[in-house]
């Protein structure tokens, strides 16, 4: 019977058959033409592991490193495997409670899972880090030391000049410029760390990784076949002098104002001082955002670069200059004199110009004694020299002066948010009295430096490199050269000359015969040296603040020696009061002794601590802190109105920052802790800690020091 | 090899080569597989093989057990596997009852017998013992397979161990059972009842499915097209009509009114309820109150079916990966990534598709198909009924194991738990498929004889 079934063995085999074929198609479809599971797989099995490079070492001037980096170290912990290890000695070692130490076991499963890493404790100090090592063995496998690099400051000094790093914004991600970089990123945000991002950074490796499904990397992906070593960034070095910058920030303390000095030969900046400025540790590590907020929030302003941002009218440092233009045009020769009765009558009636000393003076005095009188004739001279046919064209001749001389536009140095500073043309006076509507008389204060003219630290410190050099100068810059070859050519700019008027040396003696005259015996005896021939011209600028009349600006600027220049320098100090001589002549007398003669006489330190021991904020600043401490302190209307603040800050400062807002609210969080008298989480001397004094000393400390002044 | 064998001539004589080494390749393979799924570069090798403690060093040492197991059966009569066919079917039976009283528990199922070195699930081992009792029964002089008693008794047989493996929650197991239609087709089972079986149970699960109404409409409009479309031959002979009008009948009736009849009336809530999450629906003729309580069950049942669904889009990545040429051995990032749940044991097939890619897939299919062809071969040339049922049912048996796990790993099917012959890791699988398959290979070898 069975035997007549056997035809169905044909029916069997072909099930048999039409089911694998179904399946064969499947696979088809799944393995041939279905290109997205690769990636799926790819996306989940597979890790990009980015290899940071070490950041490129900065050198000074000696070959001192200025700006490193070095390796602190982060306890991690395991929560799913600390079982068993000694909870008491750990946390006796870091200082916290055992509420603590559950409170971040628990944050820790919450944050990573209890089978992934998550830090403990982040940035050790080398004191626990040395406590910790003697038990680690203890402590495995449960926790483990983890290194992380960051910048280091061996000098602490220069933090405006170096800039700091921060995660990478959304504006940089949508940059093509920036492209590669990945949210989380760290990249130069002010300073050289953001001029020379590239050259610093060096290059990223890339190391494949497989993963497991708790996003556990497990495995190199082929042994590592595809995977690209990283490239450290290269090192730079620079024209700074370490010890130079020190000591300006030193004598600068509690100071509003800015140090400039520039080698006349190479245009290279040996010190850019701007103050208040912060000591550059407190933007690394673990409190960088808090800093950084309280820092931005300081109405002192300490991340705003004043040496390169700042706008000041020259005042009489301008003089100088108007002696250059008018010898070189005709107009006035080295035997010119004019004679002061106490004002300048030139214009007729109006608000008079006065002059402070009385008397008739030639050029070289004029420089010597800072005559306003005689500089309002020398420009009078240019302006309605019957060379040119109208009031514009002179204008126009006396602002490509101007231009030569680095003045009215931005010079190109390498550390950002420079300003172009003013230098006034004839449309901004038709624009601003109509046009025909004005001439030298309208103006005529500019010749002495004050009114529509503008000028930044730099420009004045790169004046006088041109003024040392005889009508020549190179672009002030701070890096001079990088190891392993300029690859972005960021460095060309800085080996031309510039000189685009050609003015005769003989003028310029006759200039540095009044310069000399002014520090060995006239306005700017104050900065003094035994010894060197220093050339310098004083400035007492007075300014407003919102229609307010405030105290006289110190300007003096300079350089040394007179045969062979190798500094020229500038110093500002802000609302100190009192002439240019008082304050700015001593402090580059100081700057110019120590970069020539590499040390301070012994009998001149006590005016070096004087002068740093200083107080010349003016109190304006200090009725801001006060204002904000209680914003900041106050309900939320207040708060939200200190967020738009910094948005404010940020707009006018140029700083490129992302993330204060988020440290705005922490510095809240904490300070109404303290108000409500909740405890405060101490997290143990961390590495920083940031004193109010990081930043400004108390009110007190001022009067105290004004007091001893006026003795 | 085979010289060696031939010294011995009583054992080697007639053995079917072929099978043997398709047995000994698929083993290697899986082997293969597990080590390339449980491997990492930091193993020391000798030590994991020798030490039994990963999965792949104890598939081997299983193995070798098997091996042992299979010359011993070769050694045998095939006249014991005639003797023994229905005391073993009786064996099978009582140790599937006594995993009610001494089953262990493993992965929510209690269907385990501990034996210290290795659990033993009798269910996989009763697929042979129903074999046996199958081919024997059907293999009986008195029995005539034409009539519906002896038909009957047959389905008793094969279906009894499935009904135990329902009662304890191993629906794959259970349904691997209906395998040994195959054989009864090919010793005449009408086809008549395997193609209304069919139909009724896609009748079922579409009315499990879809709503009753859209059904109706449905079976409206295919018997409209039925008589429209024979309507000449209807003139000729009106009982036709009758015969369509009284299917329609049939399957209305049986949307509309048996089938809420069965759930509401005759059958539990709690076992309609589990056979409409078979479908992965609830259960619409539940009562008001017991739709309260089931509400807690309900969230466990979605987790659950979360989880299976992870499980089969993990396997298609993994599998889909592989591209044509694979990733190579021991390269795939899916499977070393433990990405696929159970992928040493149900899900083994996604470590060949991923790490060989679709050439690799579509050998191993070859394999396997070669595999049943040659049984179907080896079947037809069997001059005992005996012999030929067994060979149709160890056939069925792998057709069914083969084709369901590929078709879940790749989803084509439902997740059902069911492993993946001599492939797979697990002692109790490997166990049941080297006794079947050299059951077969001593039956064959011993052809000339007549077994009743």
């Amino acid at each position: 019977m069975p035997v007549f079934n056997q035809s169905r063995k044909n029916v069997i085999m072909l099930v048999f058959i039409g089911m694998f074929v179904v399946i064969l198609l499947q696979l088809m479809n799944l393995q041939l033409f279905s290109p997205n599971y690769r990636i799926q797989a790819e996306d989940q099995g597979t890790f990009r592991k980015v290899i940071y490079p070490d950041r490129g070492i900065v050198f000074d001037r000696t070959g001192k490193a200025i700006l490193q980096n070095t390796v602190i170290y982060d306890l991690m912990v395991i929560p799913g495997k600390i079982k068993g290890t000694d909870t008491a000695t750990l946390c006796s070692i870091l200082g916290i409670d055992t509420a603590e130490f559950h409170k971040r076991i628990i944050t820790a499963i919450i944050k990573n899972k209890s089978y992934r890493a998550s830090i403990f404790e982040p940035l050790l100090t080398n004191e626990r880090m040395a406590k910790l090592n003697e038990i680690m063995y203890k402590l495995a496998p449960g926790y483990y030391l983890q290194e992380r690099s960051v910048r280091d400051y061996p000098f602490d000094a220069g933090g405006n000049i170096f800039g700091y790093l921060g995660e990478v914004d959304s504006n940089v991600l949508k940059n093509p410029q920036y492209q590669g970089y990945v949210m989380g990123d760290y990249i130069g945000k002010a300073g050289l760390e953001r001029t020379y991002e590239k050259v610093l950074m060096g290059q990223r490796g890339i190391e494949f990784w497989k993963r497991d499904k708790f996003n556990r990397l497990t495995d190199r992906l082929e042994n590592g076949k595809f995977d690209t070593a990283a490239v450290a960034g290269q090192n730079m070095y620079t024209s700074i002098d370490i010890e130079l910058q020190a000591l300006g920030e030193k004598l600068m303390e509690n100071k509003l104002g800015s140090i400039v000095a520039v080698d006349p030969k190479t245009g290279g900046i040996l010190c850019m001082v701007s103050s208040p400025t912060y000591k550059p540790k407190l933007l690394t590590g673990a409190e960088r955002k808090k800093h950084f907020a309280e820092l931005l929030l300081s109405p002192a302003r300490p991340l705003f670069n004043r040496s390169v941002s700042a706008t000041y009218s020259p005042g009489s440092t301008f003089k100088t200059l108007q002696a250059l233009v008018g010898l070189h045009e005709g107009v006035i020769t080295t035997d010119f004199r004019v004679s002061c009765g106490g004002a300048f009558y030139g214009c007729g009636g109006g608000k008079p110009m006065r002059c402070l000393d009385v008397g008739t003076f030639d050029l070289r005095n004029a420089i010597r004694m800072s005559d306003n009188t005689y500089f309002a004739t020398v420009m009078q001279r240019v302006i309605n020299n019957p060379v040119y046919p109208s009031q514009d064209s002179s204008l126009s001749k006396w602002d490509q002066y101007m231009y030569a001389f680095g003045l009215g536009h931005k010079l190109g140095i390498d550390v950002p948010s420079e300003k172009p500073g003013l230098i006034p043309t004839p449309a901004l006076y038709d624009k601003m009295h109509g046009k025909g509507r004005w001439n030298y008389c309208t103006y005529r204060s500019v010749s002495i430096g004050q009114g529509e003219v503008d000028v930044t630290p730099i420009q004045v410190a790169n004046e006088m490199a041109y003024i040392a050099n005889k009508g020549w100068y190179r672009i002030p810059h701070l890096v001079d050269s990088i190891e392993g070859g300029d690859t972005f050519g960021m460095l060309e700019k800085f080996k031309e000359k510039h000189s685009a008027v050609d003015i005769p040396d003989s003028v310029f003696e006759v200039v540095h015969d009044g310069m000399q005259a002014v520090v060995d015996g006239g306005t700017g005896a104050g900065a003094r040296v035994s010894g060197i021939r220093i050339c310098g011209k004083t400035g007492t600028v007075e300014n407003y603040f919102r229609g307010v009349k405030q105290p006289n600006h110190a300007f003096f600027c300079g350089f040394a020696p007179r045969d062979n220049p190798k500094i020229a320098i500038m110093c500002v100090v802000e609302n100190s009061g009192r002439f240019g001589g008082t304050y700015a002549a001593p402090i580059v007398g100081l700057m110019i002794e120590k970069y020539l003669n590499d040390t301070i006489a012994a009998n001149r330190q006590a005016v070096v601590e004087k002068f740093a021991n200083m107080n010349l904020i003016p109190s304006r600043i200090y009725t801001e802190m006060k204002t904000l401490d209680s914003m900041l302190h106050a309900k939320d209307s207040a708060y939200l109105l200190a967020k738009g603040y910094i948005r404010l800050i940020k707009d006018t400062m140029d700083v490129d920052a992302s993330d204060e807002e988020e440290a705005l609210d922490q510095i809240k969080i904490d300070k109404e802790g303290i108000k409500k008298g909740k405890p405060v989480k101490d997290s143990g001397d961390r590495k920083f800690t940031i004193k109010t004094e990081a930043i400004l000393p108390d009110q007190k400390k001022k009067t105290e020091l004004k007091d001893s002044l006026n003795n | 090899m085979r010289y060696m064998y031939q010294k011995n001539p009583a054992i080697s004589k007639g053995i079917d080569w072929v099978m043997v080494w398709l047995y000994a390749i698929l083993v290697c393979i899986g082997i293969l597989c597990i080590f390339s799924v449980e491997f990492r570069s930091s193993d020391n090798l000798t030590q994991t093989f020798l030490g039994f403690k990963k999965n792949y060093s104890k598939q081997l040492y299983f193995f070798a057990a098997c091996s042992v197991l299979a010359i011993f059966i070769l050694l045998t009569d095939s006249k014991l596997f005639t003797a023994m066919a229905n005391l073993s079917y009786l064996v099978g039976i009582l140790l599937i009852i006594a995993t009610f009283v001494v089953g262990k528990e493993i992965k929510g199922s209690r269907s385990w017998i501990p034996l210290g070195f290795m659990n033993l699930q009798p269910v996989e081992l009763c697929k042979i013992f129903t074999a046996l009792a199958l081919s024997k029964y059907l293999s009986q002089q008195e029995t005539d397979f034409r009539r519906p008693k002896s038909q009957l008794i047959a389905a008793a047989i094969a279906f009894t161990p499935a009904m135990f493996s329902l009662l304890q929650g191993e629906t794959g197991l259970a349904l691997v059972y209906f395998s040994f239609l195959i054989a009864m087709y090919r010793e005449g089972l009408p086809p008549g009842y395997l193609i209304a079986g069919a139909s009724l149970a896609v009748l079922l699960v579409a009315t499990l499915l879809l709503k009753p109404i859209h059904l109706v409409i449905a079976f409206s409009a295919i018997a409209g097209g039925i008589i429209f479309f024979s309507w000449r031959r209807i003139r000729r002979n009106y009982a036709l009509l009758v015969f369509v009008l009284l299917g329609w009948a049939f399957c209305v009736g049986f949307v509309q009114f048996a089938v809420p009849f069965i759930f509401k009336h005759v059958l539990k809530g709690y076992q309609a309820d589990r056979i409409f999450s078979m479908v992965g629906k609830s259960n619409p003729y539940a009562d008001e109150k017991t739709v309260q309580l089931n509400q807690v069950d309900e969230k466990a049942k979605k987790k659950k079916e979360e989880a299976q669904d992870y499980n089969v889009k993990q396997s298609k990545i993994a599998i889909g990966s592989g591209g044509f040429a694979g990733k190579g051995f021991l390269k795939g990032t899916q499977t070393q990534g433990d990405f696929v749940p159970e992928q040493h044991t149900d899900f083994i097939f996604t470590s060949v598709g991923e790490n060989f890619g679709f050439w690799g897939t579509s050998i191993l299919m070859l394999l396997y198909l070669f595999l049943l062809l040659r049984i179907v071969r080896i079947a037809e040339r069997q001059r005992s009924t005996f012999s030929r049922v067994y060979a149709y049912s160890v056939a069925g048996i792998i057709f069914f194991h083969v084709s369901v796990n590929i078709c879940v790993t790749i989803g084509l099917a439902p997740v059902i738990g069911i492993t993946l012959p001599l492939m797979s890791y697990g002692g109790s699988s490997l166990l049941t498929f080297t006794i079947l398959l050299f059951i077969l290979i001593k039956l064959d070898a011993d052809r000339q004889m007549v077994l009743r």
